[in-house]
């Protein structure tokens, strides 16, 4: 299979309630919660696109836009 | 969020707290659906009361949310009336096998196909905090403040012994198995139970001095492992989490059908 | 099947007309005296390629034929005073979701297991109150198999007509006598058939907004139009709202659409009224022992008269208020401490001369009970 390259994190804002679950359990420390507790990926380059934030989610709030390499 | 015309964009942010493992039931359980294809006016979710019952108006299927602890049983009267549909009951723990739990064993005996989601976190989030007959000896609660002498039920084993025919147990954290297994339940023909373990931080964490969010999802980590593992072995007191259990009997609505038939030839 | 003369008990009499009716979804749990109702299903409806379950209780059972209403089924379950006590719930929920159904209570003597094998007709202000929350309730009984038969067809169409549960409230008596009947031919008796909603695919449907007439076109659980059911108090589509102007419409909505269409619903039969000082009020098995006594002492000269309610709910309070006009005394005639009596007293002009002549020992009230206590209202000692 293709390795997945990423586009962006398409994050619903109204959505994220902050609650840190994506930004701990990301293997390479890609997204930061703001000063809003809102999330944030503050260092896409080092996604892998593994997409356990999307999947971890409680409130369906981040979405791993990718496209095929 | 690639399964987004499955839910009722309207509605959210929905109402559950931060880091409630409920909301992570509804992404994997979106996901299960667009995995099989299934066409939204062919499912019916059906769902009691409580925060996880709460689930059912968040989906855009036909959905019933009926009173505490019944689900099963209107269920069985949808299906029964309509075979062909899909139905869906997530339940709460308390839901489910409290004050639902006959419902629950008879469900599980008569292998009517449906999947059945206990979205277990230990307590009655919904009424704030109380145990749950889930909860577990030496747990605390608002209705245990002093400690839980009440033992858990093991819903695998329950459900295993009462009959049903598709058993397993995945967690909130263990996301990459999560909507696999629900897939498999959904599937499979006959009464499918799934015990989703869900952390609740607002009651059961706080009670339990277990920490934020994150500190319970750490805790589904390192608490279970899969079933049959060398690490169980070692550690006994580990949960174990997977398909315990997938058989072929008999399906209810197939059985009654043929009910009909002889019926109708008068003997 | 139409037009048979047959000999039958009163439960069979309510299974051959629910399933007149159009009934397809019986779900039950075995209880006397209602137990010939389950068990006549479960021979009949699968004949027909209907559905008969029993479930594992009398909850579970008023929840699956929700459920089964719910995709288009016309359904009913059968119990009695305990089972009755246990489908309270499930029964507001019907009321709140507006879901039709018919339940049928075969009244034994009570409270708590009581005499299961006796008569009584304690269980009127349960049917009217044994659900918490304000709301209205259709309740309705009858004397004779005939009218059992008709009765129960009423209860399916009231049922669908207004979108709520109706009750029957029959009794032991009445349930295990056997009598003649005479089986209508299919369409003596007009059926009220599901409102579908006419809105097609892609276009909102309302499951909750009410037509001009005050009626809800429904769609199938299973067909094209997705919406939410909840026992929360909820919008126009179904959906859970705390908004003040919505939760008082919608309890005005529950209350108003049976309140206001008591005269349709109200069923009845009336004896020698006319010139009757003597006037019994009456319904169920008691309503046969009334209607003897008051030919017997016609018979005699004596100016008795009785009206038989066959709607118990809504109260019709109207009728009685004119039926009771002229007449000295009122008497009600039931198995009960008097739970008929008060909606009679509260109805009338006079309260102070409606009157009760009561058996509550689980046996059936003889003409000559009744008898007595009239001489005892009238002065002239037993
Ligand atoms: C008959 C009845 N009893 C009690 C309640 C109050 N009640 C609502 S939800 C609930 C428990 C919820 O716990 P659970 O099923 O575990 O769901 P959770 O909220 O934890 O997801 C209770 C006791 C009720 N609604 N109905
Ligand atoms: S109380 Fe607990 S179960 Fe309910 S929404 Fe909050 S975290 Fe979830
Ligand atoms: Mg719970």
């Amino acid at each position: 299979m293709a390795k997945l390259k990423l586009k962006g994190h398409l994050i619903n804002r109204d959505w994220c309630k902050g609650c840190g679950i994506c930004v701990h359990f990301c293997p390479r420390k890609v997204l930061e919660l703001d000063e809003f507790d809102k999330v944030v990926a503050v260092r896409p380059q080092d996604c892998v696109c593994c997409k356990l934030c999307e999947l971890r989610c409680p409130d369906l709030a981040i979405e791993v836009q990718t496209e095929q390499d | 969020m690639p399964a987004r015309e499955y839910i009722r964009e309207r509605f959210f942010p929905h109402i559950w707290c931060p880091g409630c493992g409920h909301g992570i039931v509804l992404n994997g359980l979106v996901r299960a659906i667009e995995n099989i294809g299934l066409k939204k006016n062919d499912i019916v979710m059906v769902s009691g009361i409580g925060c996880s019952s709460r689930i059912a108006g968040y989906m855009d299927f036909h959905t019933l949310h009926t009173i505490h602890g019944r689900a099963l049983a209107f269920a069985i009267g949808v299906k029964m009336s309509r075979p062909d549909l899909t139905l869906l009951v997530p339940m709460g723990d308390g839901d489910a096998l409290s004050i639902g739990g006959n419902h629950f064993i008879h469900a599980c005996r008569r292998n009517i196909d449906m999947t059945a989601i206990v979205m277990n976190n230990r307590v009655y989030g919904m009424t704030g905090g109380q145990y749950s007959p889930l909860s577990g000896y030496g747990t605390m609660a608002t209705t245990a403040p002093y400690t839980n002498i009440d033992q858990a039920f093991d819903v695998v084993s329950m459900a295993t012994a009462a009959g049903a025919t598709f058993v397993a147990r995945a967690t909130a954290y263990h996301v990459q198995q999560l909507p696999g297994i629900l897939e498999e339940a959904i599937r499979h023909k006959g009464f499918s139970v799934v015990e989703v373990m869900t952390p609740c931080p607002t009651y059961f964490g706080r009670k339990n001095k277990e920490g934020s969010a994150v500190d319970m999802m750490e805790n589904l980590k390192t608490r279970t492992t899969p079933i049959g593992s060398k690490a169980k072995q070692e550690n006994p007191s580990l949960i174990e989490r997977g398909i315990f259990v997938k058989k072929e009997l008999p399906e209810y609505c197939a059985e009654y059908q043929r009910i009909v038939e002889r019926a109708m030839k008068g003997k | 099947m139409g037009g048979e003369l047959k000999f039958v008990q009163g439960n069979e009499a309510c299974v051959k007309a629910a399933l007149y009716a159009g009934l397809d979804f019986f779900a039950g749990y075995p209880i006397t005296p209602s137990t010939e109702i389950a068990e006549l299903m479960a021979a009949r409806l699968p004949r027909k390629g209907g559905t008969f379950m029993q479930m594992e209780d009398e909850i579970a059972s008023i929840c699956a034929i929700i459920g089964a209403s719910l995709t288009g089924r016309k359904v009913m379950t059968a119990t009695s005073g305990p089972g009755f006590s246990l489908m309270q719930e499930g029964l507001g929920y019907a009321i709140m979701a507006e879901i039709p159904c018919v339940i049928v209570d075969v009244q034994r003597g009570g409270p708590s297991t009581g005499l299961p094998t006796k008569v009584s007709q304690g269980d009127v202000n349960q049917a009217r109150w044994g659900v918490h929350g304000d709301h209205a309730i259709v309740a309705l009984t009858a004397s004779n198999h005939q009218d059992i038969f008709s009765i129960t067809v009423d209860a399916f169409n009231f049922s669908e007509t207004y979108r709520t549960p109706v009750i029957l409230l029959f009794d032991e008596v009445i349930a295990h006598m056997r009598e003649r009947l005479k089986v209508p031919e299919p369409g003596e008796i007009a059926l009220v058939e599901r409102l579908k909603t006419s809105v097609k695919e892609g276009v909102d449907y309302h499951p909750y907004l009410q037509r001009e007439d005050g009626r809800l076109p429904m769609s199938d659980f299973g067909g094209v139009h997705r919406y939410n059911v909840t026992g929360l108090f909820h919008d126009m589509w179904g959906f859970p709202s705390e908004n003040p102007t919505v939760v008082h419409e919608l309890l005005r909505h529950l209350t108003d659409k049976i309140d206001n269409h008591v005269e349709k619903m109200t069923r009845y039969r009336e004896y020698f009224i006319e010139d009757a000082e003597m006037l019994l009020i009456s319904y169920g098995s008691s309503a046969r022992s009334a209607l003897h006594l008051v030919t017997d002492r016609r018979q005699h000269g004596e100016s008795v008269g009785l009206l038989e309610l066959q709607t118990l709910w809504p109260f019709p309070s109207a009728l009685v208020r004119e039926k009771t006009r002229n007449a000295r005394y009122v008497v009600v005639v039931e198995m009960n401490m008097g739970q008929v009596l008060q909606s009679v007293k509260a109805s009338v002009e006079r309260p102070e001369r409606v009157f009760l002549a009561n058996r509550v020992d689980g046996v059936l009230i003889t003409p000559a009970d009744i008898r007595n206590i009239l001489r005892l209202i009238q002065g002239k000692g037993v």
